[in-house]
C-alpha cells in the first residue's frame, strides 16, 4: 500500500534522512522505531505530504502525491506527535472542524464525529471545551481527529506520549480495534513494549537510516541472546569486573546502570550460573534477581550500542 | 478549492476570536475609548471651549497708543493675555507659560504715528516666541498686525495725538530727508487729514470715522454634508481609531497563523487536501470578516453615543469598511510571512502599524504634514481607509468619492495575499 524508495531529507548541513526505503502491505501494522531525533517525523511528514523529500519517492498504492491539494491525501489519516486540536472549542467542534477538511458535511458529518466520539470514548464529553480535558483524553481525542474521513492508512506519530498508563491502554484498545477493521497503521515510537505489543513488522531508524526491517520474532531471532540477568547489587563490583564477567562462558553481554548489572545470556542456565558464581566468591551481595526475555530494546541495544531513552 | 474546508475554517476562526474576551475587548472597546477621548479633544463644533494661547505683553511705553494695542490683543477670543515685565515675560515663554511675549519698546505710541504716513522711524516691536509653536506665531503675528493697525490709524485720523503728529509732520517735512518729489503729494495729503482731523473733532462723538479697518466682514461656514449639519469630529476620531485596532486584529491574526505552525494542529491542517492557498485565504476571509464587523459595531457606538451619522453613501461606506477589511486582513499575513516566526513578526507587526497609522492621518490628520509626505503618504493604504471613511461619514460624499479609495484598497488586498502567498513558510517550523 505504501512504498519509501530511497527517501532523503536535509536540513541545511544536517542530513535529517539518509536514504531510508520500506514499504506496508495493506492492513498491516508497521512500527517506525527509533530514539529522538532518529528521523522518525522527518520520515512520517514526508509520507503525509507536509514536507518535500529532497530526492526518492514516497508512493501510496503506487502513485506519488501530487501537491498539497491531491485528493489522494485523504487517504491517509495523521496523528501528529503534538496535540493537534483547539483547546478553545468543544470536542464536538474540533472533530467537525476536521471531518470539513476532508469535505464531510451535513448528515456524514455529524454521522462521523458522533462515530469517532463513541470510538474514543468521549461522546459524554463532546460539548466541553478542549482546554477541560486530561491529558489522556486530549490524547483519545487527537487519534478521534484522525479517523473522521474514515482513512485507509493511519500514521500515529508517537501518539501516547506522556499519557498515563489507564489513558494509554484506552488508545491501544482503539488501535487494536482500527487493526481488526483492517486499517493500515504507521506507528512510531520509542517505546519498545508499544510497538511488540501491536506492530506486526518493525523499521528500526538511527540517524537518519533504517537499520533493521523484520518481524518482531525475526529481529529477536538475530540477537545472540535470548535472555538478561538483571541483578540489584548492594555493593559495587571491583576493578576490571566488565572484562572478566563478559568473558565468562554463555555470558554475552555486561552493563552497570546506578547498582543493577545487567548481563546478556545466551543461554540462561550456564550463563546465569557463571555470573552468579563469579559475584559470590567475590563477596558481592546481590539484594534481588530476576530474568527478562530479550526485547526489541535488546535488539536496539544489539544493534546501536545504545538503548533507546539514552540515544 | 474545497469550500467545505474553507467555511470550516473561517467559522472556527470566527468562533476562537468571539470566545476570546480579551480579544474582543481590546477590539472593541478600546477604539471606542479612545476614539470617544479624541473626538471630544478635537472635535472642532465650537460648543466647547477653546484653549487660549497664553501671551505676556510688555508695555514699556505706557502711551495711549501702546495700551491701546495692549487692550485690542485681550479683546482677541484667540489670546490670554497677561502683562509682564520684561525678564518675567522672557521666562515664561522659556518655561512655557506662555507661548510668546509681545515687547512694546518705549517711545512706541510717537514712533508709531510717525511712522504711520512717512514710513520713518518705525518702532522696533519684539516678540519672544516658544519655538514649538509655530502655528500659534504665526496667528500671532497676524493678530498684532490687525490691532496696531487699527490703533493707529483710528489715533491717526481721530485722536489727539494724530492730530499732533500731523501739525507736526507738515512743519518738519522741509528738514525731514523727505525727496522733493515725494514732499508736495506728501503735503496735500497731511493737509487733507489735518482738514478731516478738524471736521472729526466738530462732528458728535457717534459720527466720528473709527480710523482704518479691515476692508471687509468675515462670514465662517464649515462645509459640511449639507447647509445646517454641523461637524461631528468624533467621526474622524472613530474611523482613525477603528483603522488602527483593526490592524491590530489584522495582525494579531497573522502572527497567530504563525504560532499555530509551531503545534501539531498545523501539520494536521497541512495533511488535508487543503493547499497552502486554502489554509491562507480561509485566514484571511476570518479576519476580514472580523475586521468588517468590528468596524460596524465601533461606527454603530459612535453612532449611539455621539451621534456620527453616514451622511454619505451607505453602499460607499460598507465598501471602503469591506476594503480595509480585506486590506488589513491581508497585511496581517505579509507581515507573518516577512516575520517568519511570531517573535520575529511582532516586532515588525510594531514598526508597520506605526508608520500605516501615523502616515494613515488616523492620530493626527494628514494635512499638517509637510507637502511632500503628503504625497508620500498617498502609498498608505490607511490614508485612503482614513480618508475615505471621512468622504462617506461627516463629508457627506456620494459613492462616486468611494470608488477611488476601494479601488487603491483592495489592489492593496491584493499585493499583500500575493506576498504573503509567496512568501509564507509554509513547510514545518
Amino acid at each position: 500500500m505504501l512504498e519509501l524508495h530511497n527517501i532523503r531529507k536535509s536540513y541545511g548541513t544536517q542530513q535529517a534522512v539518509k536514504g531510508i526505503s520500506f514499504a506496508i502491505r495493506a492492513g498491516e501494522t508497521l512500527g517506525l522505531l527509533g530514539p529522538n531525533g532518529a528521523g522518525k517525523t522527518t520520515t512520517v511528514s514526508m509520507i503525509a505530504g507536509l514536507i518535500a523529500p529532497d530526492s526518492g519517492e514516497v508512493k501510496l498504492d503506487g502513485r506519488s502525491l501530487g501537491g498539497d491539494t491531491d485528493p489522494l491525501k485523504a487517504r491517509i489519516g495523521l496523528v501528529p506527535q503534538d496535540l493537534a486540536l483547539f483547546e478553545d472549542l468543544s470536542a464536538r467542534d474540533n472533530l467537525s472542524l476536521f471531518g470539513a477538511l476532508y469535505g464531510l458535511q451535513g448528515a456524514a458529518l455529524n454521522g462521523a464525529t458522533a462515530e469517532a466520539l463513541s470510538f474514543t470514548g468521549l461522546t459524554d464529553r463532546a460539548k466541553d471545551k478542549v482546554k477541560t480535558f486530561s491529558g489522556g483524553m486530549k490524547r483519545r481525542l487527537n487519534l478521534a481527529a484522525a479517523l473522521l474521513h474514515d482513512p485507509d492508512l493511519i500514521i500515529l506519530d508517537e501518539p501516547t506520549v506522556g499519557v498515563d498508563p489507564q489513558s494509554r491502554n484506552a488508545i491501544f484498545e482503539g488501535l487494536e480495534a482500527l487493526k481488526a477493521r483492517g486499517k493500515t497503521l504507521l506507528y512510531t515510537t520509542h517505546y519498545m513494549e508499544e510497538a511488540e505489543r501491536l506492530c506486526d513488522r518493525i523499521v528500526i531508524v538511527d540517524h537518519g537510516e533504517v537499520i533493521a526491517d523484520d518481524t518482531v520474532a525475526g529481529l529477536t531471532r538475530r540477537l545472540p541472546l535470548r535472555n538478561v540477568l538483571r541483578l540489584e547489587l548492594e555493593n559495587p563490583p571491583p576493578g576490571a569486573w566488565a572484562e572478566e564477567l563478559a568473558a565468562l562462558p554463555g555470558i554475552v553481554s555486561v552493563r552497570l546502570e546506578a547498582a543493577v548489572l545487567s548481563v546478556g545470556l545466551a543461554e540462561l542456565g550456564p550463563g546465569s550460573a557463571a555470573a552468579l558464581g563469579w559475584l559470590t566468591t567475590r563477596g558481592i551481595a546481590i539484594a534481588h534477581a530476576h530474568t527478562e526475555r530479550a526485547d526489541l530494546e535488546t535488539v536496539f541495544l544489539a544493534l546501536t550500542g545504545r538503548t533507546l531513552r539514552d540515544a | 478549492m474545497n469550500l467545505t474546508a474553507l467555511w470550516a475554517l473561517v467559522r472556527k476562526d470566527l468562533k476562537l476570536f468571539l470566545g476570546d474576551r480579551r480579544a474582543l475587548i481590546l477590539s472593541l472597546a478600546a477604539p471606542i475609548v479612545i476614539g470617544a477621548f479624541f473626538g471630544f479633544l478635537f472635535s472642532g463644533d465650537g460648543k466647547k471651549d477653546t484653549a487660549k494661547i497664553p501671551i505676556a505683553l510688555v508695555d514699556l511705553d505706557g502711551s495711549v497708543l501702546s495700551r491701546a494695542v495692549g487692550a485690542k490683543l485681550a479683546e482677541d477670543k484667540l489670546l490670554l493675555v497677561r502683562p509682564e515685565s520684561e525678564v518675567q515675560a522672557r521666562e515664561a515663554v522659556r518655561k512655557g507659560r506662555a507661548t510668546a511675549a509681545v515687547v512694546l519698546p518705549k517711545g512706541f505710541g510717537d514712533s508709531a504715528a510717525n511712522a504711520f504716513f512717512s514710513s520713518l522711524g518705525k518702532p522696533e516691536v519684539t516678540v519672544f516666541y516658544d519655538p514649538s509653536h509655530g502655528m500659534e506665531m504665526g496667528l500671532l503675528r497676524g493678530l498684532l498686525t490687525q490691532a496696531a493697525m487699527e490703533v493707529v490709524s483710528r489715533e491717526m485720523f481721530t485722536g489727539d495725538t494724530g492730530r499732533t503728529v500731523v501739525k507736526r509732520t507738515l512743519s518738519g517735512l522741509d528738514t525731514s530727508g523727505v525727496s522733493s518729489a515725494e514732499k508736495a503729494p506728501l503735503q496735500d495729503l497731511l493737509r487733507s487729514v489735518d482738514r478731516w482731523n478738524a471736521q472729526q473733532s466738530a462732528a458728535p462723538e457717534k459720527q466720528r470715522s473709527g480710523g482704518l479697518s479691515l476692508p471687509y466682514t468675515l462670514k465662517e461656514e464649515p462645509i459640511t454634508a449639507g447647509s445646517g449639519i454641523a461637524y461631528n469630529g468624533y467621526a474622524h476620531s472613530f474611523g482613525g481609531m477603528g483603522v488602527q485596532f483593526i490592524l491590530f486584529m489584522g495582525i494579531d491574526a497573522g502572527v497567530a497563523l504563525l504560532v499555530l505552525r509551531r503545534s501539531g494542529t498545523w501539520q494536521r491542517l497541512r495533511a488535508a487536501p487543503l493547499g497552502r492557498r486554502g489554509i491562507l485565504l480561509a485566514r484571511a476571509l476570518s479576519a476580514a470578516i472580523l475586521a468588517t464587523g468590528i468596524l460596524l459595531v465601533i461606527f454603530a457606538a459612535a453612532r449611539l453615543l455621539f451621534g456620527v451619522r453616514i451622511l454619505g453613501s451607505f453602499a460607499g461606506f460598507l465598501g471602503i469598511t469591506v476594503a480595509f477589511a480585506l486590506m488589513t486582513a491581508t497585511f496581517g499575513l505579509l507581515i507573518a510571512a516577512l516575520g517568519r516566526t511570531p517573535e520575529a513578526a511582532r516586532g515588525l507587526a510594531i514598526f508597520g502599524t506605526l508608520i500605516m497609522v501615523m502616515l494613515g492621518g488616523a492620530w493626527i490628520p494628514s494635512f499638517v504634514f509637510p507637502a511632500w509626505l503628503q504625497r508620500a503618504t498617498l502609498l498608505v493604504p490607511t490614508r485612503w481607509a482614513v480618508d475615505g471613511l471621512d468622504a462617506m461619514t461627516w463629508r457627506g460624499l456620494g459613492f462616486s468619492a468611494a470608488v477611488g479609495p476601494m479601488a487603491v484598497l483592495l489592489g492593496f488586498a491584493a499585493l499583500f495575499g500575493i506576498l504573503a502567498l509567496w512568501r509564507f513558510p509554509f513547510e514545518d517550523a
